[in-house]
């Protein structure tokens, strides 16, 4: 059975070239079926591959399928291989089956686009890629995948391509998350230079062995590869892209920019962690990281009127909360969000996809309203996974998971009671602008008709992604409430379980009952200000220093201002006035120099007889004198 | 004697062409096309013929020669060796003398024979100087491909094509000429020593130098080949020829006719003046550096289409350079694979290109937007090759920059390699601007025009095919260069470091030190 394990990357990428080559000129039906079709069968081989997994696990609970070499050249010899343990095969599990539901969900939300087979095409290769990322046994077949799914977000972002402002967006995030391209690319570079592979297991087996903790190799790799995560998963200081790739069809904001392709580099932290725990400054860093990305956008999403764009600033939080959990050593606990928040905020690109659909593409949430009784499975499903991001306690998946997070962050050893207390006002944030959106866009009277009424293949996948967010969360429990670690059990073969850290002060008990008070506050505070007495708001919101906040926050802290006169205005203008090349104006001197001597020479040719003369005497004269005096 | 048929059979496939294009076009371009697949045909029987011995590194190195007296006075023979790194070379010279016969199909009316006479000569010449291991016929290859390029520019060309024509002819005249003069100095001095006049390559190679002299005659060796690679600051001639050049032109420069740069440095440069290179290695890949941010920096302002591509090989080549400097064997391998896939992905670059040019009359970017929706098959075509451009795994290019960017690693250049990643971080934004420019946006000028047709999607399906292969499975690229590269390797007993005297390298912080 393991054995099928090439099926999962190589369906998707054969359903992506048959669309690319045959898609213009399918029907509808052939291209729905195809898309969906391959990545369905991948879903299914990666659940058979579990059961056998779990049923008889191979020897050391890893399985390696070698398919080529890619290349041998002095030593560097990477394989193109997959790597199949407990990290790799659950989250192959959770992106084969988000993807399916998001594919299934898109045949009826693109339909009549005349892109049709175009964006399954994009989407197809977006899966293989992804996988690829996923199962690569060694960094650069993971960097192959990683650019991969760079390049299907870009196209994706830009699929409707005649608007000049989703190219925009498209390019932008293509190259903001080449920048942490780069980094990583020269991580790499150490990496193999140094340590002399890059076959995952050996490197982190060489890393450990070679490079005592802390030393200053270990620490660059770790920021390096730390680079390249930050770009992939929209961190700071390389967060900006996100919102703004909104721009795409919403079940592409819902795979790549939600579930899956963001938490790219959560995974690339997590495969590597060995490294990472030999370079504490590094890890720290990585902490550091996703706090203060996790609180700054939390603020951001407060002031967001785009649905779309609140739920991408969410996002980057949620995935903040991923980096803290690694950066604390909690590498399963990110693992465990990594899965719910896949969940639950796809599940909330869909529901937002269907209300942006029946509001005639309105994205402004204060324009839409009342829409729970229209739209009533959407609101179910929406309100359900917005409990489950805002950690509605006991019964919803991400309750389990941040709450296990942010325990972490207190009981881990490398936590600390900082990072604790930003965390939990991390949550009063998640749940301020969580309800916020619920409120606003499903409650109070509706200033839109609603005319397009979803189908079932709208339908039937947020049902299934609303089961999710609730049952998904029961597999790991803290220990007063049933102790269940089956999660980081079947995680422990591949990620270190945590270490703990000495007295904190608190119990897990504790820790949580802070996490629902921070829930609740957010919950009553935006229920009183959006649905008790809006016009609080405005009076929150009138005085100049509110105002000015309210952009600031608004405009993500005005990273995108500092950005664009820090790099791209120069390079732009640079590139502009260089057009035509500054050095070839020194080549043209020399032609102007032989014209100038070429005129002046041909003066002289007159055609008299007597300048001639003279011309020869006077030279004879230099000439004798030049003889006899010099 | 099978080398002599490549060389000969274009030749011949000229001439006829151009007699057989006074009667018929059609005939012209057959001719043409059928020489240049049997030449490809025969590369590939010898490839399979030999490819497993170039695998294993035979000592001598050639694995296949023609040898005749030519001027006994003077020592010159006509001799052609075939190793490893021309055989690659040549692949890539037949494949893409096909596709530019296929490109200029239909966009070439006139003059049909005389253009396919220089074309097929042009092939001929790049053939020799692949070839030619007597440094004497070199020179002549070297020139010969020199003259029908110019009139292929300066006949067939667009607007500005006399200025282009004339300012490629001087840069390559002036720096073949020094290049003309290291030959015969390195002559001269060989007979001073061992009393035998003779420009063969193999009795040349370890001739006793003082440093001095050997610096300078790998100059003059170097400038021919730095302006034809092309090196920053030499690289002036290259945007305008390119662009001025019929698509077949551009095609065959930028895939081709660069690589006869590259190809010199690995043959001669390295070989004959190892201390020297060695010593000068580091100036070359600071300006190799230079030119890989310089030309990406160009290619993002142009807003001429053709101009943006013929920019991009500035950077490129920029990479070639670096690695054929850093000199070990990822570099080299890179190198290498960084010539092959450049050839393919900007060659088939400028062909779509051309093919744009020849259907709307214009390469301004302002004027073409949005064509995605009505040539949506060309559109994806241009996109898979900007990304090839732009290094993305899995096609050619990344294999190329990625095995340079860490030969030059490993070489403790750490300065240069990372401003040498950061070109390829630059790559992504003409690579990006050039399909969003042409191709994405509205189409407000209401472009409706004819989709690839067949002889374009003929000549686009191998390339695309050898773009992928070379990105996931370059291995029998390697093992072919394999022969060259243990020749090359033999020069560096002493790493780069080491050069005696005090290198510029030892001025800058750019060594990284090993635990």
């Amino acid at each position: 059975m393991l054995h099928w394990l090439w099926l999962i990357p190589a369906l998707p990428f054969a359903g992506a070239f048959v669309l690319i080559v045959f898609g213009p000129k399918m029907a509808h039906k052939a291209v729905a079926i195809i898309g969906p079709g391959t990545i369905a069968v991948s879903a299914v081989i990666s659940i058979l591959i579990t059961y056998s997994f779990i049923t008889s696990p191979p020897p050391d609970h890893v399985f390696v399928q070698n398919l080529w070499t890619w290349l041998d050249v002095g030593g560097f010899h990477p394989h193109i291989a997959l790597y199949l343990d407990a990290l790799s095969l659950l989250m192959t599990l959770v992106v084969t089956f988000v993807s399916f539901f998001i594919h299934w969900y898109s045949t009826e939300f693109m339909l009549g686009d005349e892109g049709y087979s175009r964006f399954f095409a994009y989407m197809n290769l977006f899966v293989a890629s992804m996988v690829t990322l996923l199962l690569g046994d060694n960094l650069l077949l993971l960097f192959l995948g990683w650019e991969g799914v760079g390049l299907c977000s870009y196209l994706l972002i830009g699929f409707w391509y005649t608007d000049p402002v989703n190219g925009r967006a498209a390019r932008k995030a293509f190259i903001v998350t080449r920048v942490g391209d780069t980094a990583m690319t020269l991580g790499l570079l150490l990496l193999f230079t140094h340590l002399g592979t890059l076959n995952i297991q050996e490197l982190m087996h060489r890393a450990q062995q070679q490079w005592p903790v802390g030393s200053t190799l270990a620490v660059w790799a770790g920021f390096l590869l730390l680079g390249g995560a930050v770009g992939k998963s929209a961190q700071l200081p390389l967060q900006t892209w996100l919102p703004d790739a909104m721009a795409g069809p919403t079940p592409t904001s819902a795979l790549i920019h939600a579930a899956t392709m963001v938490t790219a580099g959560v995974y690339l932290i997590a495969r590597t962690h060995a490294l990472y725990s030999i370079a504490p400054a590094a890890q720290l860093a990585v902490a550091v990281v996703g706090t203060a990305t996790l609180i700054l956008a939390g603020f951001a999403a407060l002031t967001q009127w785009d649905i779309k764009r609140v739920l991408a600033y969410s996002t980057v939080s949620q995935i903040g909360y991923m980096f803290l959990a690694l950066g604390v050593g909690a590498w399963s606990a990110a693992i465990f969000h990594f899965m719910t928040h896949a969940f639950f905020k796809a599940l909330l690109f869909l529901g937002a996809g269907i209300v942006i659909n029946a509001c005639h593409h309105e994205h402004n949430i204060f324009k839409m309203g009342g829409l729970w009784k229209e739209l009533p499975v959407a609101f179910w499903t929406f309100l359900i996974a917005g409990c489950s991001l805002a950690g509605l306690p006991l019964i919803t998946a991400g309750f389990y998971s941040k709450g296990l997070i942010i325990w972490e962050t207190r009981a881990a050893e490398h936590g600390n009671q900082t990072l604790w207390i930003l965390a939990v006002i991390g949550v009063l944030l998640t749940s301020l602008y969580t309800f916020r959106l619920i409120f606003v866009a499903f409650f109070g009277e509706a200033k839109t008709h609603v005319e397009h009424k979803p189908g079932y293949s709208l339908k039937v996948p947020c049902i299934v992604l609303a089961a999710l967010s609730i049952v998904g969360g029961f597999v790991e429990t803290p220990r007063f409430l049933g102790d269940i670690h089956v999660f980081t059990d079947f995680l422990h073969n591949a990620l270190p379980a945590v270490v703990e850290g000495h007295a904190t002060g608190m119990s897990e008990l504790g820790s949580e009952l802070w996490v629902t008070l921070a829930f609740v506050i957010g919950l009553v505070v935006s229920y009183y200000l959006y649905m008790v007495k809006p016009s609080l708001v405005e009076a929150l919101t009138a005085p100049a220093i509110s105002k000015a906040l309210h952009r600031f926050w608004f405009s993500d802290w005005g990273m995108d201002w500092l950005y664009d006169h820090l790099f791209v205005r120069p390079v732009v203008w640079l590139a502009r006035i260089d057009r035509n090349d500054i050095v070839d104006s020194f080549y043209d001197g020399l032609a102007f120099i032989s014209q100038v001597f070429y005129r002046g020479l041909r003066t002289t040719e007159t055609g008299r007889v007597r300048w001639y003369a003279a011309g020869i005497v006077l030279g004879s004269i230099i000439f004798v004198a030049i003889v006899l005096f010099a | 004697m099978i080398l002599l048929w490549l060389i000969v059979i274009p030749l011949i496939a000229g001439v006829l062409a151009w007699f057989a294009g006074r009667w018929s076009a059609l005939a012209a371009r057959w001719i043409s096309l059928i020489a240049a697949s049997v030449d490809f045909v025969l590369g590939l029987i010898l490839w399979s013929r030999y490819g497993s011995e170039l695998h294993l590194a035979p000592t001598h190195g050639w694995v296949e020669q023609v040898s005749w007296i030519w001027v006994p006075q003077f020592g010159i023979r006509f001799h052609l060796a075939l190793d490893g790194l021309s055989l690659l070379l040549l692949m890539l010279t037949f494949l893409l003398g096909i596709i530019s016969v296929l490109a200029s199909w239909r966009e070439i009316q006139d003059g049909v024979g005389f253009f396919h006479l220089n074309l097929m000569w042009i092939l001929a010449g790049i053939v020799g100087v692949f070839l030619a291991v007597d440094l004497f016929l070199f020179y002549f290859a070297w020139e010969l491909m020199l003259v029908p390029m110019y009139f292929l520019i300066a006949v067939w060309g667009h607007e500005n094509r006399i200025y282009a024509a004339i300012k490629f002819f001087i840069f390559t005249q002036l720096s073949g000429l020094l290049m003309l003069i290291a030959i015969l100095s390195l002559y001269f001095i060989h007979h001073h020593l061992t009393g035998v006049y003779t420009f063969e390559y193999d009795d040349l190679l370890g001739t006793h130098l003082s440093p001095h002299t050997a610096l300078l005659l790998m100059l003059g060796f170097f400038v021919a080949f730095a302006v034809k690679l092309p090196m920053f600051p030499f690289h002036t001639w290259l945007p305008d020829a390119h662009t001025e050049a019929p698509t077949a032109g551009s095609i065959i420069l930028a895939g081709l006719l660069l690589k006869t740069g590259a190809y010199g440095m690995l043959r001669f440069v390295l070989p004959l003046f190892p201390d020297a290179a060695r010593q000068f290695a580091p100036i070359a890949m600071i300006l190799a550096v230079i030119g890989i941010i310089y030309g990406a920096l160009l290619a993002f302002g142009q807003t001429d289409l053709k101009r943006l591509v013929a920019y991009t090989s500035v950077s490129h080549l920029g990479f070639v350079l670096l690695g054929i400097f850093a000199w070990n064997t990822w570099a080299l391998d890179g190198a290498l694979m960084g010539m092959i896939a450049h050839g393919i992905s900007t060659g088939a670059l400028f062909m779509i290109v051309g093919q744009l040019q020849e259907r709307t009359h214009t390469r301004e970017m302002d004027r073409l937007s949005g064509l995605w929706a009505t040539i949506p098959r060309m559109s994806g075509a241009a996109l898979f090759f900007a990304m090839g451009s732009m290094g993305l795994p899995g096609l050619g290019d990344f294999i190329g920059e990625f095995l340079v960017l860490l030969g030059t690693y490993e070489a403790h250049l750490i300065g240069l390699t990372i401003v040498a990643a950061l070109g390829v971080l630059a790559s992504t934004l003409y690579a990006l601007r050039f399909i969003q420019r042409a191709f994405h946006g509205a189409n407000s000028n209401q472009w409706s025009v004819q989709d690839l047709v067949p002889r374009e999607v003929v000549a686009l399906i191998p390339m695309i095919v050898v773009l992928i292969w070379l990105g996931v499975y370059p291995q029998p690229i390697f093992n072919t260069f394999n022969s060259t590269l243990t020749k090359l390797q033999q020069y560096t007993v002493r790493p780069v470091q080491n050069s005696q005297g005090p290198s510029i390298m030892s001025l800058l912080p750019l060594r990284g030190d090993r635990p």
